[in-house]
Protein backbone atom coordinates (compact mmCIF):
# COMPACT_ATOMS: atom_id res chain seq x y z
CA UNK A 1 0.00 0.00 0.00
CA UNK A 2 0.93 3.45 -0.99
CA UNK A 3 0.70 6.52 1.51
CA UNK A 4 -1.23 9.20 -0.54
CA UNK A 5 -2.77 12.41 -0.18
CA UNK A 6 -6.25 12.96 -1.21
CA UNK A 7 -7.68 16.96 -1.78
CA UNK A 8 -11.30 17.67 -2.48
CA UNK A 9 -10.37 19.85 -5.56
CA UNK A 10 -9.95 18.96 -9.37
CA UNK A 11 -6.45 17.96 -10.03
CA UNK A 12 -5.39 20.71 -11.73
CA UNK A 13 -6.50 23.27 -8.84
CA UNK A 14 -5.06 21.50 -6.22
CA UNK A 15 -1.70 20.66 -7.68
CA UNK A 16 -1.68 24.33 -8.29
CA UNK A 17 -2.78 25.03 -4.69
CA UNK A 18 0.33 22.78 -3.68
CA UNK A 19 2.32 25.02 -6.22
CA UNK A 20 1.33 28.19 -4.44
CA UNK A 21 2.11 26.81 -0.95
CA UNK A 22 5.82 26.03 -2.16
CA UNK A 23 6.65 29.61 -3.05
CA UNK A 24 5.10 31.20 -0.32
CA UNK A 25 7.01 28.88 1.90
CA UNK A 26 9.76 29.40 0.17
CA UNK A 27 10.33 26.05 -0.11
CA UNK A 28 11.36 25.99 -4.02
CA UNK A 29 13.29 27.92 -6.01
CA UNK A 30 10.77 27.96 -8.66
CA UNK A 31 7.71 25.76 -10.66
CA UNK A 32 8.58 23.91 -13.44
CA UNK A 33 5.05 23.21 -16.03
CA UNK A 34 3.23 23.40 -18.91
CA UNK A 35 1.07 26.52 -19.58
CA UNK A 36 -0.95 28.16 -21.87
CA UNK A 37 0.84 30.75 -24.13
CA UNK A 38 -2.62 32.26 -26.19
CA UNK A 39 -6.15 31.15 -27.06
CA UNK A 40 -5.08 28.46 -29.50
CA UNK A 41 -3.51 25.28 -28.49
CA UNK A 42 0.16 27.19 -28.36
CA UNK A 43 1.68 25.84 -24.99
CA UNK A 44 5.09 25.75 -23.44
CA UNK A 45 7.37 24.91 -20.42
CA UNK A 46 7.76 27.63 -18.08
CA UNK A 47 9.88 27.91 -15.30
CA UNK A 48 7.21 30.30 -13.08
CA UNK A 49 8.22 31.98 -9.58
CA UNK A 50 5.65 34.31 -9.25
CA UNK A 51 2.39 32.82 -7.39
CA UNK A 52 0.84 35.56 -9.10
CA UNK A 53 1.53 33.57 -12.45
CA UNK A 54 0.64 30.41 -11.51
CA UNK A 55 -3.50 30.63 -12.97
CA UNK A 56 -1.21 30.47 -16.50
CA UNK A 57 -0.14 27.14 -15.34
CA UNK A 58 -2.09 23.54 -16.86
CA UNK A 59 0.64 21.16 -15.60
CA UNK A 60 -1.56 18.05 -17.26
CA UNK A 61 -2.17 19.47 -20.66
CA UNK A 62 -1.91 16.74 -23.17
CA UNK A 63 1.26 18.14 -25.21
CA UNK A 64 4.56 17.77 -25.43
CA UNK A 65 6.76 20.91 -26.58
CA UNK A 66 9.47 19.46 -25.77
CA UNK A 67 11.22 16.63 -23.89
CA UNK A 68 11.36 18.26 -20.31
CA UNK A 69 13.94 16.00 -19.13
CA UNK A 70 16.28 17.42 -21.92
CA UNK A 71 15.65 20.89 -20.29
CA UNK A 72 15.93 19.69 -16.86
CA UNK A 73 19.39 18.81 -17.56
CA UNK A 74 20.39 22.07 -18.52
CA UNK A 75 19.73 23.47 -14.88
CA UNK A 76 23.28 23.65 -13.22
CA UNK A 77 23.17 22.96 -9.31
CA UNK A 78 20.98 25.28 -7.38
CA UNK A 79 20.20 25.73 -3.79
CA UNK A 80 16.80 25.60 -3.96
CA UNK A 81 14.96 22.67 -5.87
CA UNK A 82 12.58 23.71 -8.22
CA UNK A 83 9.76 21.50 -8.47
CA UNK A 84 8.81 20.03 -12.11
CA UNK A 85 5.64 18.65 -13.35
CA UNK A 86 6.56 15.79 -16.02
CA UNK A 87 5.64 12.77 -18.20
CA UNK A 88 6.75 9.74 -17.28
CA UNK A 89 8.95 9.52 -20.58
CA UNK A 90 10.46 12.33 -19.89
CA UNK A 91 11.35 11.46 -15.94
CA UNK A 92 12.89 8.31 -17.23
CA UNK A 93 15.18 10.65 -20.26
CA UNK A 94 16.02 12.85 -17.12
CA UNK A 95 17.25 9.67 -14.90
CA UNK A 96 19.05 8.84 -18.16
CA UNK A 97 20.82 12.32 -18.38
CA UNK A 98 21.91 12.12 -14.92
CA UNK A 99 23.70 8.78 -15.10
CA UNK A 100 25.63 10.48 -17.92
CA UNK A 101 26.72 13.13 -16.06
CA UNK A 102 23.85 15.89 -17.22
CA UNK A 103 21.37 16.96 -14.87
CA UNK A 104 21.63 16.99 -11.07
CA UNK A 105 18.48 15.14 -9.12
CA UNK A 106 18.85 17.18 -6.05
CA UNK A 107 18.19 20.26 -8.04
CA UNK A 108 14.28 18.84 -8.34
CA UNK A 109 11.00 17.85 -6.61
CA UNK A 110 9.91 15.48 -9.32
CA UNK A 111 6.18 15.24 -9.86
CA UNK A 112 4.82 13.22 -12.55
CA UNK A 113 1.69 11.46 -12.96
CA UNK A 114 -0.09 8.20 -14.85
CA UNK A 115 -0.07 9.49 -18.27
CA UNK A 116 -2.79 8.69 -21.18
CA UNK A 117 -1.12 9.99 -23.64
CA UNK A 118 -0.34 13.36 -25.64
CA UNK A 119 -1.88 14.89 -28.98
CA UNK A 120 0.97 15.27 -31.77
CA UNK A 121 2.55 18.85 -32.37
CA UNK A 122 0.03 21.06 -34.64
CA UNK A 123 1.76 21.11 -37.99
CA UNK A 124 0.50 23.82 -40.85
CA UNK A 125 -3.07 23.14 -42.28
CA UNK A 126 -3.29 19.89 -38.96
CA UNK A 127 -6.98 20.63 -37.31
CA UNK A 128 -6.58 21.73 -33.87
CA UNK A 129 -6.89 19.39 -31.24
CA UNK A 130 -8.66 21.40 -28.86
CA UNK A 131 -12.13 19.48 -30.06
CA UNK A 132 -10.34 16.04 -29.03
CA UNK A 133 -10.19 17.09 -25.40
CA UNK A 134 -13.22 16.98 -23.42
CA UNK A 135 -13.47 13.05 -24.83
CA UNK A 136 -9.92 13.06 -24.26
CA UNK A 137 -10.34 13.43 -20.65
CA UNK A 138 -13.25 11.15 -20.14
CA UNK A 139 -11.45 8.84 -21.61
CA UNK A 140 -8.68 9.03 -18.89
CA UNK A 141 -11.88 8.59 -16.10
CA UNK A 142 -12.17 5.13 -17.95
CA UNK A 143 -8.29 4.11 -18.72
CA UNK A 144 -9.32 3.83 -22.43
CA UNK A 145 -6.58 5.14 -25.46
CA UNK A 146 -7.79 8.74 -26.58
CA UNK A 147 -8.56 9.32 -30.31
CA UNK A 148 -6.36 11.38 -31.47
CA UNK A 149 -3.24 10.66 -29.04
CA UNK A 150 0.60 10.12 -30.62
CA UNK A 151 0.68 6.44 -31.98
CA UNK A 152 4.21 6.03 -29.76
CA UNK A 153 1.65 7.19 -26.75
CA UNK A 154 -0.91 4.58 -27.76
CA UNK A 155 1.63 1.76 -27.39
CA UNK A 156 3.55 2.82 -24.27
CA UNK A 157 4.00 0.99 -21.66
CA UNK A 158 5.70 2.50 -18.69
CA UNK A 159 3.15 5.30 -18.42
CA UNK A 160 3.31 5.16 -14.60
CA UNK A 161 6.11 7.16 -13.15
CA UNK A 162 9.53 6.07 -12.09
CA UNK A 163 11.50 7.40 -9.44
CA UNK A 164 8.83 10.35 -8.79
CA UNK A 165 8.70 12.29 -5.32
CA UNK A 166 5.18 12.83 -6.14
CA UNK A 167 3.03 10.76 -8.28
CA UNK A 168 -0.70 11.93 -9.39
CA UNK A 169 -2.70 9.80 -9.91
CA UNK A 170 -5.09 10.48 -13.01
CA UNK A 171 -6.06 7.53 -15.30
CA UNK A 172 -8.97 5.45 -13.75
CA UNK A 173 -9.77 8.64 -11.53
CA UNK A 174 -13.75 9.10 -12.47
CA UNK A 175 -13.49 11.66 -9.70
CA UNK A 176 -11.18 13.89 -11.53
CA UNK A 177 -13.01 16.81 -11.41
CA UNK A 178 -13.45 16.83 -7.89
CA UNK A 179 -10.67 15.44 -6.20
CA UNK A 180 -6.54 14.63 -6.65
CA UNK A 181 -4.71 11.77 -5.40
CA UNK A 182 -1.23 12.52 -4.87
CA UNK A 183 1.02 10.26 -4.07
CA UNK A 184 3.82 10.73 -1.71
CA UNK A 185 6.25 8.23 -2.99
CA UNK A 186 9.43 9.99 -0.95
CA UNK A 187 10.55 11.48 2.79
CA UNK A 188 11.40 14.34 0.15
CA UNK A 189 7.33 14.41 -0.74
CA UNK A 190 6.64 14.43 2.47
CA UNK A 191 8.50 17.17 3.62
CA UNK A 192 7.39 19.54 0.86
CA UNK A 193 3.87 18.46 1.21
CA UNK A 194 4.00 19.27 5.49
CA UNK A 195 0.87 21.30 6.25
CA UNK A 196 -1.01 21.15 2.80
CA UNK A 197 -4.40 20.14 3.33
CA UNK A 198 -5.66 17.07 2.73
CA UNK A 199 -7.07 13.67 4.04
CA UNK A 200 -3.88 10.75 4.44
CA UNK A 201 -5.08 7.15 2.83
CA UNK A 202 -3.39 4.51 1.93
CA UNK A 203 -4.20 2.74 -1.75
CA UNK A 204 -2.02 1.55 -4.47
CA UNK A 205 -1.77 3.36 -7.35
CA UNK A 206 -2.10 -0.04 -9.66
CA UNK A 207 -5.60 -0.44 -10.29
CA UNK A 208 -7.57 -2.67 -12.68
CA UNK A 209 -8.01 0.26 -14.24
CA UNK A 210 -4.79 0.43 -15.17
CA UNK A 211 -3.94 -3.11 -15.78
CA UNK A 212 -6.53 -3.13 -18.73
CA UNK A 213 -5.26 0.04 -20.16
CA UNK A 214 -1.33 -2.07 -19.68
CA UNK A 215 -3.14 -5.07 -21.63
CA UNK A 216 -4.55 -3.25 -24.13
CA UNK A 217 -1.57 -0.85 -25.19
CA UNK A 218 0.75 -3.86 -25.36
CA UNK A 219 -1.44 -5.54 -27.36
CA UNK A 220 -1.53 -1.94 -30.01
CA UNK A 221 2.14 -2.61 -29.20
CA UNK A 222 2.47 -5.74 -30.73
CA UNK A 223 0.36 -5.06 -33.91
CA UNK A 224 2.44 -2.02 -34.76
CA UNK A 225 5.79 -3.93 -34.08
CA UNK A 226 4.31 -6.69 -36.74
CA UNK A 227 3.39 -3.95 -39.47
CA UNK A 228 7.01 -2.51 -39.03
CA UNK A 229 8.75 -5.93 -39.10
CA UNK A 230 7.67 -6.64 -41.93
CA UNK A 231 8.72 -3.50 -43.87
CA UNK A 232 12.35 -3.30 -42.16
CA UNK A 233 14.31 -6.70 -43.09
CA UNK A 234 17.49 -6.10 -44.70
CA UNK A 235 19.08 -3.53 -46.83
CA UNK A 236 15.69 -2.99 -48.94
CA UNK A 237 14.21 -2.91 -46.17
CA UNK A 238 16.16 0.19 -44.80
CA UNK A 239 15.61 2.04 -47.96
CA UNK A 240 11.98 1.10 -47.61
CA UNK A 241 12.29 2.96 -43.85
CA UNK A 242 14.50 5.70 -44.26
CA UNK A 243 14.77 6.37 -48.10
CA UNK A 244 12.65 9.24 -47.82
CA UNK A 245 14.70 10.84 -45.29
CA UNK A 246 16.23 14.33 -45.81
CA UNK A 247 18.85 14.03 -43.26
CA UNK A 248 18.08 17.04 -41.17
CA UNK A 249 19.00 15.07 -37.69
CA UNK A 250 15.91 17.04 -36.34
CA UNK A 251 15.24 13.20 -34.67
CA UNK A 252 18.46 13.64 -32.70
CA UNK A 253 18.20 17.06 -31.74
CA UNK A 254 14.94 16.57 -30.40
CA UNK A 255 16.47 13.29 -28.48
CA UNK A 256 17.10 13.79 -24.78
CA UNK A 257 19.05 10.74 -25.38
CA UNK A 258 21.43 12.58 -27.64
CA UNK A 259 23.51 14.66 -25.45
CA UNK A 260 26.37 14.85 -27.32
CA UNK A 261 27.09 18.51 -28.38
CA UNK A 262 29.70 17.38 -30.60
CA UNK A 263 28.03 14.53 -31.96
CA UNK A 264 29.80 12.16 -34.25
CA UNK A 265 27.56 12.23 -37.18
CA UNK A 266 27.57 16.31 -37.27
CA UNK A 267 31.36 15.71 -37.51
CA UNK A 268 33.54 15.17 -40.51
CA UNK A 269 34.92 12.01 -39.32
CA UNK A 270 32.82 10.25 -42.20
CA UNK A 271 33.44 12.52 -45.49
CA UNK A 272 34.18 11.22 -48.54
CA UNK A 273 37.37 12.30 -50.60
CA UNK A 274 37.03 12.71 -54.10
CA UNK A 275 38.66 9.21 -54.74
CA UNK A 276 36.74 7.34 -52.26
CA UNK A 277 33.67 8.99 -54.25
CA UNK A 278 35.09 8.26 -57.35
CA UNK A 279 35.96 4.25 -56.31
CA UNK A 280 32.31 3.80 -55.42
CA UNK A 281 30.34 5.56 -58.52
CA UNK A 282 32.77 3.60 -60.54
CA UNK A 283 31.46 0.10 -59.08
CA UNK A 284 28.07 0.92 -58.84
CA UNK A 285 27.29 3.13 -61.84
CA UNK A 286 25.52 5.75 -59.34
CA UNK A 287 25.34 6.82 -55.77
CA UNK A 288 23.29 8.75 -53.48
CA UNK A 289 24.48 11.72 -52.11
CA UNK A 290 24.91 12.62 -49.41
CA UNK A 291 25.88 8.97 -49.19
CA UNK A 292 25.45 8.81 -45.35
CA UNK A 293 22.06 8.55 -44.34
CA UNK A 294 21.05 4.76 -43.06
CA UNK A 295 25.07 5.10 -41.86
CA UNK A 296 23.28 7.62 -39.44
CA UNK A 297 20.25 5.98 -38.25
CA UNK A 298 22.04 2.65 -37.90
CA UNK A 299 24.65 3.98 -35.89
CA UNK A 300 22.30 6.27 -33.31
CA UNK A 301 20.62 2.38 -33.19
CA UNK A 302 23.66 0.91 -32.24
CA UNK A 303 25.28 3.37 -29.57
CA UNK A 304 22.02 4.23 -27.86
CA UNK A 305 18.78 2.67 -28.48
CA UNK A 306 18.91 1.00 -25.57
CA UNK A 307 18.15 4.04 -23.42
CA UNK A 308 15.76 4.87 -25.48
CA UNK A 309 12.48 6.11 -23.46
CA UNK A 310 10.08 6.00 -26.18
CA UNK A 311 8.76 9.87 -26.08
CA UNK A 312 8.23 9.70 -29.61
CA UNK A 313 9.41 13.16 -30.38
CA UNK A 314 11.94 12.23 -33.33
CA UNK A 315 8.84 11.08 -35.06
CA UNK A 316 7.27 14.08 -34.72
CA UNK A 317 9.60 16.45 -35.89
CA UNK A 318 10.33 14.10 -38.86
CA UNK A 319 9.61 16.19 -41.86
CA UNK A 320 8.99 13.24 -44.16
CA UNK A 321 7.01 11.50 -42.07
CA UNK A 322 9.40 8.71 -41.13
CA UNK A 323 8.35 6.21 -37.94
CA UNK A 324 11.42 6.68 -36.59
CA UNK A 325 10.46 6.00 -32.80
CA UNK A 326 8.74 3.10 -33.88
CA UNK A 327 11.94 1.29 -34.71
CA UNK A 328 13.75 2.82 -31.74
CA UNK A 329 11.54 1.79 -29.27
CA UNK A 330 11.22 -1.93 -30.65
CA UNK A 331 15.41 -2.21 -31.58
CA UNK A 332 15.69 -0.49 -28.20
CA UNK A 333 13.82 -3.01 -26.02
CA UNK A 334 15.88 -5.91 -28.25
CA UNK A 335 18.79 -4.21 -27.44
CA UNK A 336 17.81 -3.32 -23.62
CA UNK A 337 16.38 -6.84 -23.10
CA UNK A 338 20.37 -8.04 -23.43
CA UNK A 339 21.03 -6.45 -20.31
CA UNK A 340 17.93 -6.79 -18.41
CA UNK A 341 17.82 -3.04 -18.46
CA UNK A 342 15.01 -0.54 -18.66
CA UNK A 343 16.41 2.66 -19.40
CA UNK A 344 15.22 5.00 -16.89
CA UNK A 345 14.31 2.68 -14.03
CA UNK A 346 16.72 3.19 -11.43
CA UNK A 347 19.55 5.71 -11.47
CA UNK A 348 21.81 3.30 -9.98
CA UNK A 349 21.75 1.02 -13.05
CA UNK A 350 24.86 1.25 -15.29
CA UNK A 351 24.72 2.22 -18.83
CA UNK A 352 25.01 -0.92 -20.41
CA UNK A 353 28.02 -0.12 -22.36
CA UNK A 354 29.67 1.51 -19.61
CA UNK A 355 30.14 -2.44 -17.72
CA UNK A 356 30.59 -6.01 -18.25
CA UNK A 357 30.43 -9.08 -16.71
CA UNK A 358 33.45 -11.38 -16.92
CA UNK A 359 31.38 -14.23 -17.72
CA UNK A 360 28.93 -13.04 -20.31
CA UNK A 361 28.48 -13.93 -23.73
CA UNK A 362 30.75 -16.67 -23.96
CA UNK A 363 29.55 -17.92 -27.06
CA UNK A 364 30.56 -14.85 -29.04
CA UNK A 365 34.46 -14.99 -29.82
CA UNK A 366 34.83 -17.69 -32.13
CA UNK B 1 24.53 -13.97 -59.86
CA UNK B 2 25.94 -16.97 -61.59
CA UNK B 3 27.54 -19.75 -60.43
CA UNK B 4 30.68 -19.08 -62.06
CA UNK B 5 31.00 -15.41 -60.16
CA UNK B 6 30.55 -17.02 -57.10
CA UNK B 7 33.11 -19.36 -57.65
CA UNK B 8 35.37 -17.40 -58.92
CA UNK B 9 34.34 -14.59 -55.99
CA UNK B 10 37.49 -13.84 -53.48
CA UNK B 11 35.77 -12.29 -51.17
CA UNK B 12 37.53 -8.78 -49.56
CA UNK B 13 37.55 -9.17 -45.64
CA UNK B 14 38.92 -6.75 -43.25
CA UNK B 15 40.89 -7.38 -40.07
CA UNK B 16 41.11 -5.47 -37.25
CA UNK B 17 43.67 -6.89 -34.70
CA UNK B 18 44.78 -5.97 -31.17
CA UNK B 19 48.37 -5.01 -31.32
CA UNK B 20 49.32 -7.30 -28.15
CA UNK B 21 48.06 -10.54 -28.82
CA UNK B 22 46.23 -10.89 -32.86
CA UNK B 23 48.58 -8.95 -34.47
CA UNK B 24 51.79 -10.76 -33.05
CA UNK B 25 49.79 -14.13 -34.06
CA UNK B 26 49.52 -13.04 -37.92
CA UNK B 27 53.33 -12.31 -37.20
CA UNK B 28 54.25 -15.55 -35.96
CA UNK B 29 51.89 -17.45 -38.46
CA UNK B 30 53.55 -15.46 -41.13
CA UNK B 31 57.18 -16.54 -40.08
CA UNK B 32 56.22 -19.55 -39.89
CA UNK B 33 54.94 -19.18 -43.45
CA UNK B 34 51.49 -20.86 -43.02
CA UNK B 35 49.25 -21.06 -45.81
CA UNK B 36 46.72 -17.87 -45.05
CA UNK B 37 44.43 -17.13 -47.34
CA UNK B 38 45.32 -13.57 -49.23
CA UNK B 39 41.85 -12.08 -48.51
CA UNK B 40 42.36 -10.52 -45.20
CA UNK B 41 43.76 -6.75 -45.27
CA UNK B 42 44.96 -6.43 -41.52
CA UNK B 43 44.66 -2.81 -39.53
CA UNK B 44 46.20 -3.06 -35.95
CA UNK B 45 44.46 -1.24 -33.88
CA UNK B 46 45.90 -1.19 -29.85
CA UNK B 47 43.54 -3.13 -28.18
CA UNK B 48 40.08 -4.46 -29.12
CA UNK B 49 37.74 -1.80 -27.42
CA UNK B 50 39.47 0.91 -29.89
CA UNK B 51 37.15 -0.49 -32.58
CA UNK B 52 33.83 1.41 -31.77
CA UNK B 53 30.63 0.40 -33.57
CA UNK B 54 30.77 3.47 -36.39
CA UNK B 55 34.05 1.93 -37.55
CA UNK B 56 32.72 -1.45 -38.42
CA UNK B 57 29.19 0.30 -39.95
CA UNK B 58 31.80 2.33 -42.05
CA UNK B 59 33.79 -0.75 -42.76
CA UNK B 60 30.52 -2.70 -43.93
CA UNK B 61 29.04 0.27 -45.56
CA UNK B 62 32.46 0.48 -47.68
CA UNK B 63 31.97 -2.44 -49.05
CA UNK B 64 34.15 -5.38 -46.94
CA UNK B 65 32.36 -8.68 -47.52
CA UNK B 66 33.66 -10.07 -44.07
CA UNK B 67 35.08 -8.28 -41.05
CA UNK B 68 37.10 -9.37 -38.66
CA UNK B 69 37.65 -8.43 -35.33
CA UNK B 70 40.06 -10.36 -32.92
CA UNK B 71 41.68 -9.50 -29.92
CA UNK B 72 43.50 -11.20 -26.47
CA UNK B 73 41.27 -13.85 -24.54
CA UNK B 74 39.13 -12.14 -22.21
CA UNK B 75 41.45 -11.90 -18.99
CA UNK B 76 44.35 -11.47 -21.16
CA UNK B 77 44.05 -7.94 -22.24
CA UNK B 78 46.82 -5.93 -22.10
CA UNK B 79 44.84 -3.23 -21.09
CA UNK B 80 43.08 -5.43 -18.30
CA UNK B 81 39.62 -5.25 -19.36
CA UNK B 82 39.62 -3.98 -22.67
CA UNK B 83 38.12 -6.65 -24.64
CA UNK B 84 35.21 -6.84 -22.06
CA UNK B 85 33.87 -3.92 -23.47
CA UNK B 86 34.80 -4.87 -26.66
CA UNK B 87 32.46 -7.79 -26.36
CA UNK B 88 29.38 -5.71 -25.12
CA UNK B 89 29.60 -3.64 -28.00
CA UNK B 90 30.06 -6.07 -30.29
CA UNK B 91 27.19 -7.86 -28.92
CA UNK B 92 25.20 -4.76 -29.78
CA UNK B 93 26.15 -4.17 -33.20
CA UNK B 94 25.29 -7.67 -33.93
CA UNK B 95 22.00 -7.65 -32.40
CA UNK B 96 21.07 -4.63 -34.50
CA UNK B 97 21.90 -6.49 -37.58
CA UNK B 98 20.27 -9.26 -36.48
CA UNK B 99 16.99 -7.39 -35.96
CA UNK B 100 17.48 -5.79 -39.06
CA UNK B 101 18.29 -8.56 -40.98
CA UNK B 102 21.49 -6.81 -42.17
CA UNK B 103 23.56 -9.88 -42.76
CA UNK B 104 25.37 -10.11 -39.66
CA UNK B 105 27.27 -13.33 -40.14
CA UNK B 106 29.67 -11.01 -42.12
CA UNK B 107 31.02 -9.86 -38.96
CA UNK B 108 33.59 -12.02 -36.71
CA UNK B 109 34.65 -11.69 -33.12
CA UNK B 110 37.99 -13.85 -32.20
CA UNK B 111 40.06 -14.30 -29.19
CA UNK B 112 43.33 -15.23 -31.01
CA UNK B 113 46.56 -15.03 -28.48
CA UNK B 114 50.25 -13.87 -29.49
CA UNK B 115 51.37 -17.50 -29.54
CA UNK B 116 48.35 -18.96 -31.41
CA UNK B 117 49.74 -18.67 -35.10
CA UNK B 118 48.21 -21.87 -36.29
CA UNK B 119 44.87 -20.75 -34.70
CA UNK B 120 44.99 -17.62 -36.73
CA UNK B 121 45.63 -18.97 -39.88
CA UNK B 122 42.87 -21.24 -39.05
CA UNK B 123 40.41 -18.58 -38.22
CA UNK B 124 41.50 -16.20 -41.28
CA UNK B 125 40.82 -19.49 -43.33
CA UNK B 126 37.49 -20.49 -42.32
CA UNK B 127 36.10 -16.74 -42.28
CA UNK B 128 37.13 -16.59 -45.87
CA UNK B 129 35.31 -19.70 -46.55
CA UNK B 130 32.16 -18.63 -44.92
CA UNK B 131 32.29 -15.42 -46.70
CA UNK B 132 33.47 -16.46 -49.94
CA UNK B 133 29.80 -19.06 -50.15
CA UNK B 134 27.85 -16.38 -48.54
CA UNK B 135 28.88 -13.62 -51.57
CA UNK B 136 29.92 -10.52 -52.09
CA UNK B 137 28.31 -7.56 -49.66
CA UNK B 138 25.13 -6.79 -51.78
CA UNK B 139 25.83 -3.39 -50.22
CA UNK B 140 28.35 -3.31 -53.68
CA UNK B 141 25.71 -3.30 -55.77
CA UNK B 142 22.94 -0.74 -54.33
CA UNK B 143 24.09 2.96 -55.28
CA UNK B 144 21.80 3.82 -51.65
CA UNK B 145 24.79 3.41 -49.61
S1 LIG C 1 5.05 8.11 -24.31
FE1 LIG C 1 3.99 7.29 -22.47
S2 LIG C 1 4.70 8.52 -20.74
FE2 LIG C 1 5.27 9.61 -22.64
S3 LIG C 1 3.59 11.04 -23.04
FE3 LIG C 1 3.07 9.17 -24.15
S4 LIG C 1 1.86 7.91 -22.72
FE4 LIG C 1 2.86 9.53 -21.54
S1 LIG D 1 13.96 13.86 -38.61
FE1 LIG D 1 13.30 12.52 -40.31
S2 LIG D 1 14.19 13.47 -42.16
FE2 LIG D 1 15.26 14.40 -40.40
S3 LIG D 1 17.10 13.04 -40.15
FE3 LIG D 1 15.50 12.23 -38.76
S4 LIG D 1 14.50 10.61 -40.01
FE4 LIG D 1 15.65 11.93 -41.45
S1 LIG E 1 45.04 -5.31 -25.66
FE1 LIG E 1 44.38 -6.98 -26.87
S2 LIG E 1 42.24 -6.89 -26.57
FE2 LIG E 1 42.90 -5.26 -25.26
Amino acid sequence: MDRLMKVNKSAELAIIDFFRLLLENDRVSGIFTLRKINKDDSVDYCLVTDENRLDEAIPFYPFMPANAGQILSRFSPMNKPVAVVIKPCELRAFIELVKREQGTLDNFLLISYSCAGVFPIIKTGDEPFEKFLPSYWETVKRGGISQGIRQTCKVCEHFLPMNADITISLIGENKLDSECKMFLNTDKAKEFAKDFEGEMLEEDLESPVINSLLTKRKGEKEDLFTELSSKYSGLDGMINIFGRCIGCHGCSRVCPICYCTLCDFESHNYDYSASILEREISQKGALRLPPDTIFFHLGRLIHMSFSCIGCGLCTEVCPANIPVSTLFIKIGEETAKMFDYIPGRNVKEAIPVTVFKEEEFAELGE
Amino acid sequence: MGEVKINNFKPKIVGYLCNWCTYAAADLAGASRLDIKPSINVIRVMCSSRIDQNLILTTFFGGADGILIAGCHPGDCHYDKGNYYARRRYALLKKVLETLKLDPERLQLSWISAAEGKRYATVVNEFTERIRKLGPNPINNNSYF
